[in-house]
């Protein structure tokens, strides 16, 4: 008893405790994408120890520059390309199969609740939605994770950040989380896992969820998680169903995973979100957040939705929603990126693609792309951009550009208008 | 196991990040030594010049929260090839933290009022550190003034320092 949902999860999968704080855990993912395991693989044949520990848990996919954009991108995708087959790796995806790996990897369902799960990645917090432990590591972990299938964590101290209140209408996921960071601080959860509880979590769908935990790491966390609920099995559904005879058994297996009622927390925080706005980031922090009604009229130069934050479907469709029948302002190039080819080919056949186009949109391939300022979309210097992505520092998306960072919604709403404004979905 | 000596760059301010000291656009280096020139190119400081402030530094005094950000482990690659492997600051970002320990360099965190001292004590001046491992402290060095502090790492960090690195260790122990 008296146990978080990340100590339940070390328990089952510690292998040892090199000192009193310090816990090796058993993995049960690897995630791999072009940029971070490169310099792994390379100095794994450097070693003389190119092996993987299995290769049915390694999942690897090209992302972040996605058609290669030079020779020295293309250099990253080979390695990785020759790597996942030389050892067999049969989910990697390719140009053509490859989408954001935050929302390829939870859409083929490869994470369950109660999982361990790293990546070279910081956002890997994202899978956390699932009830997993997931969290982003560096190169050397995820060598060490590739070759061993084990990683090292201090003891994870949790906050709970219980969310109270009811979302007002066209207020978002995304305007919740930038509201906690924006309370706690970029190192508020530093060396802490972030439990996400309440009942607006409760009440929200896993892509909700996914784009909150995405940013747990904005305030330093270690992993953002949620309890597995109804919700978490219903999702994941078409790829348990031969594990369960129903997925009433399967929640009985994974509430396992959900915290004890006297589990001990570092901090429990209650955020009552009833009379919440949208919100938009104004500096260079990602706990430099205002409502969107104090930045009105900040004019912007680039309007980007997409990213393992805020590119899936659902939030294609906010968008949608607030562009259909409207042009984009003449003062802005807009640009669209689906974050799987799924999301794509669902809005596709909804008729979102053509709302976007006919808004005047660019719409690219799934990619990271212009998320960290690599391609499809890199500021010029002094240009300012509104983007549903998580990271608003200084020059992330190109070298002296500004980012401003909000929901889909506000970020269709401020295409139209050419400065920032909020979306017509917020009644107040 | 490295060194960690040598003359020392203040940066008096908090929440550096990754994309600070090594912006994004340079993750497509495959190699370790092509990130030297490029280190804490974007730093936002004011009077900081890179080219000129980092040649010749061995060690990094710092505030709080340091190396927030991406996971990206470009972020010490920086910093070893540029010959710099101590970094002491108040905190750091978890994953940044780990990075260092994970290819045998060091983090090092101070209270807060010991890396004031600090700051009022050697910034401007040409300072050197002098890292006793075994004894757990550090010797500072300016002018005709010298200031001595004590630090401590996890028994786990110490091993990774050691063994050069943790797949070292790990490939040693699992
Ligand atoms: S979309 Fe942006 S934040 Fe997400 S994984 Fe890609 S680069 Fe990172």
């Amino acid at each position: 008893m008296r146990k978080t949902i990340a100590q339940k999860i070390f328990d089952a999968h510690r292998v040892a405790k090199p000192d009193k704080d310090t816990h090796v855990v058993q993995l049960d993912a690897v995630f791999c994408h072009e940029i971070t395991t490169p310099p792994a693989i390379v100095d794994l044949e450097q070693r003389g120890k190119d092996r993987v520990f299995d290769p049915s848990r390694i999942k690897v996919v090209i992302d972040h520059v996605s058609p290669a954009k030079d020779s020295k991108t293309a250099l990253q995708g080979k390695i990785l390309r020759t790597w996942a087959r030389r050892h067999g790796i049969s989910d990697f995806f390719d140009i053509g199969a490859n989408g954001v790996c935050h929302a390829l990897f939870p859409e083929k369902g490869f994470v369950r609740p109660g999982y361990t799960v790293i990546m070279g990645d910081s956002h890997t917090c994202t899978h956390g939605a699932f009830g997993a432990f997931a969290a982003g590591v560096g190169t050397t972990d995820l060598e060490v994770g590739i070759l061993k299938g084990v990683c090292a964590f201090k003891s994870p101290e949790t906050i709970r950040i219980n969310i109270t209140g009811s979302l007002p209408g066209g207020v978002f996921a995304k305007d919740v989380i930038l509201s906690v960071i924006g309370r706690i601080g970029v190192d508020g959860a530093t060396n802490k896992v972030i439990e996400f509880a309440g009942p607006v979590v409760d009440a929200m769908d896993m892509e909700s969820r996914m784009t909150m935990c995405n940013m747990a790491i904005e305030a330093g966390g270690t992993c953002g998680i949620c309890a597995p609920d109804r919700t978490t099995v219903d999702y994941l559904w078409p790829f348990i169903k031969k594990e369960f005879d129903s997925p009433e058994q399967a929640l009985e297996t994974y509430l396992r995973f959900t915290p004890d009622e006297d589990a001990v927390y570092d901090a429990i925080i209650e955020h009552d979100i009833s009379n919440l706005e949208p919100m938009v980031t104004f500096g260079y922090k990602p706990d430099n957040v205002k409502p969107v009604s104090e930045m009105e009229g900040t004019p912007v130069d680039q309007i980007y939705i997409g990213s393992c934050t805020n590119g899936r479907i659902s939030d294609l469709r906010a968008a949608a929603k607030v562009l259909a029948g409207n042009q984009i302002s003449d003062s802005v190039r807009a640009i669209v990126s689906p974050a799987t080819p799924s999301v794509y080919s669902q809005a596709l056949e909804e008729g979102i693609i053509k709302i976007f186009m006919d808004a005047g949109f660019c719409v690219t391939n799934p990619t990271c792309g212009a998320c960290l300022g690599m391609s499809s979309g890199v500021l010029a210097d002094g240009e300012v951009c509104a983007a549903t992505t998580n990271r608003n520092f200084n020059g992330r998306m190109g070298k002296g550009g500004m980012v401003h960072l909000m929901s889909p919604a506000t970020a269709a709403a401020t295409a139209i208008a050419g400065t920032i404004v909020n979306s017509p979905l917020y009644t107040e | 196991m490295k060194l960690f000596n040598g003359k020392v760059l203040f940066l008096d301010r908090s929440d550096i990040n990754t994309d600070e000291i090594i912006p994004a656009k340079y993750l497509t280096e495959i190699s370790r030594d092509s990130l030297t020139p490029y280190l804490l190119e974007d730093l936002n400081l004011k009077e900081f010049n890179p080219v000129s402030d980092i040649k010749g530094k061995q060690v990094i005094v710092t505030r709080s929260n340091f190396g927030c950000g991406s996971s990206r482990e470009h972020a010490p690659w920086a910093l070893e090839v540029n010959g710099i492997n101590l970094v002491v600051g108040e905190s750091f970002a978890r994953i940044f933290r780990q990075n260092m320990f994970n290819c045998g360099m060091m983090a090092v965190e101070l209270p807060a009022d010991t890396i004031e001292d600090l700051f009022t004590a050697f910034a401007g001046l040409e300072t050197t550190a002098q890292t006793n491992f075994d004894a757990g402290t550090i010797t500072f060095t300016a002018e005709n003034q010298t200031k001595t502090v004590s630090f401590t790492i996890s028994g786990f960090d110490s091993d990774l320092v050691t063994a050069g690195g943790w797949v070292a260790f790990a490939d040693t122990n699992y």
